[in-house]
């Protein structure tokens, strides 16, 4: 009922913004369809796995992103200083590492990977079950995986209720 | 000049110089993997600033359509945000797939 209510509210912002119509009809339309949805898949958008709360993961997520975006900012200024060294060919070094992962669930492997591939420098290739491969345009690049950013994801995402 | 319009053109500038590093990285880089770094991320980190500047400036002179206009554009930064990384890695591992051989350090020749 909590999943419905909350996807019920995310769709009908959602809604609001999109259309930017205030009359009943619009806004009536607005309201049938987002119950429709609510009601069909309100497992897709909060599907709560028991053992985490979803309010307390949300909340862990809005608590990683400005973390994450001053590490893109960051990683974006070293791969333009990269791109546009004129001796390019002896930074780079491309290789690919593998590592394990302590994550769980798959929805915090998938905010790591995300996180890897948007800090430049590395690309997230693959991930078999709780192995990551990763492929690194420098050595520095891939010196600090995991690391840091695991242990921030798991802390976002992994703390039970 | 307000407040508003120098933040938005300093996240403009910020955007183009972004872009353009992603640009010339594309032409540089040796090979196939490297270029989707300079590809797929630059640019989403570009493409971002530039939707916010957009935004910030939108809402110059305020009014609630302008705001609307503007929570429309952070949408549009949202999707890039979360479908850019997304698409690199589809394609990276397509092509490792596919066996596109990487440029390694030992070859040391340029392509």
């Amino acid at each position: 009922m909590k999943a419905k209510l909350a996807t019920f509210a995310v769709m009908l912002l959602f809604w609001v913004i999109l259309s930017g119509m205030f009359d009943a009809f619009h806004l009536s339309l607005g309201v049938i369809c987002c119950l429709l949805i609510a009601h069909f898949s309100h497992d897709l958008l909060f599907f709560g796995d028991g053992k985490y709360s979803n309010t307390k993961s949300l909340l862990g997520l809005l608590a990683y992103l400005p973390w994450l975006f001053y590490e893109i900012v960051l990683a974006n200024l070293q791969v333009a200083y990269i791109v546009l060294n004129p001796r390019m060919y002896d930074l780079l070094d491309p290789h690919v590492i593998r590592f394990k992962t302590k994550l769980k669930r798959p929805i915090s492997k998938v905010t790591l990977a995300q996180s890897i591939t948007l800090t430049p420098g590395t690309i997230t290739v693959s991930i078999h079950d709780d192995e990551f491969s990763v492929y690194a345009l420098t050595r520095s690049a891939s010196d600090s995986l995991p690391g840091a950013m695991e242990e921030r994801v798991a802390r976002a995402l992994e703390s039970e209720r | 000049m307000t407040i508003l319009s120098v933040t938005a053109i300093a996240l403009l500038s910020l955007g183009l110089f972004f872009f353009f590093a992603g640009t010339v990285g594309i032409l540089r880089l040796p090979d196939f993997y490297s270029r989707l770094h300079a590809a797929g991320k630059c640019d989403s980190l570009a493409a971002v600033l530039i939707i916010v500047g957009i935004a910030l400036y939108n809402i110059e002179p305020f009014s609630f359509e302008a705001l609307l206009v503007s929570a429309k554009l952070l949408l549009i930064a949202v999707v890039v945000f979360v479908t850019s990384p997304t698409a690199t890695h589809a394609i990276t591992e397509a092509a490792l797939v596919l066996g596109v051989k990487p440029w390694t350090k030992a070859e040391r020749k340029r392509p």
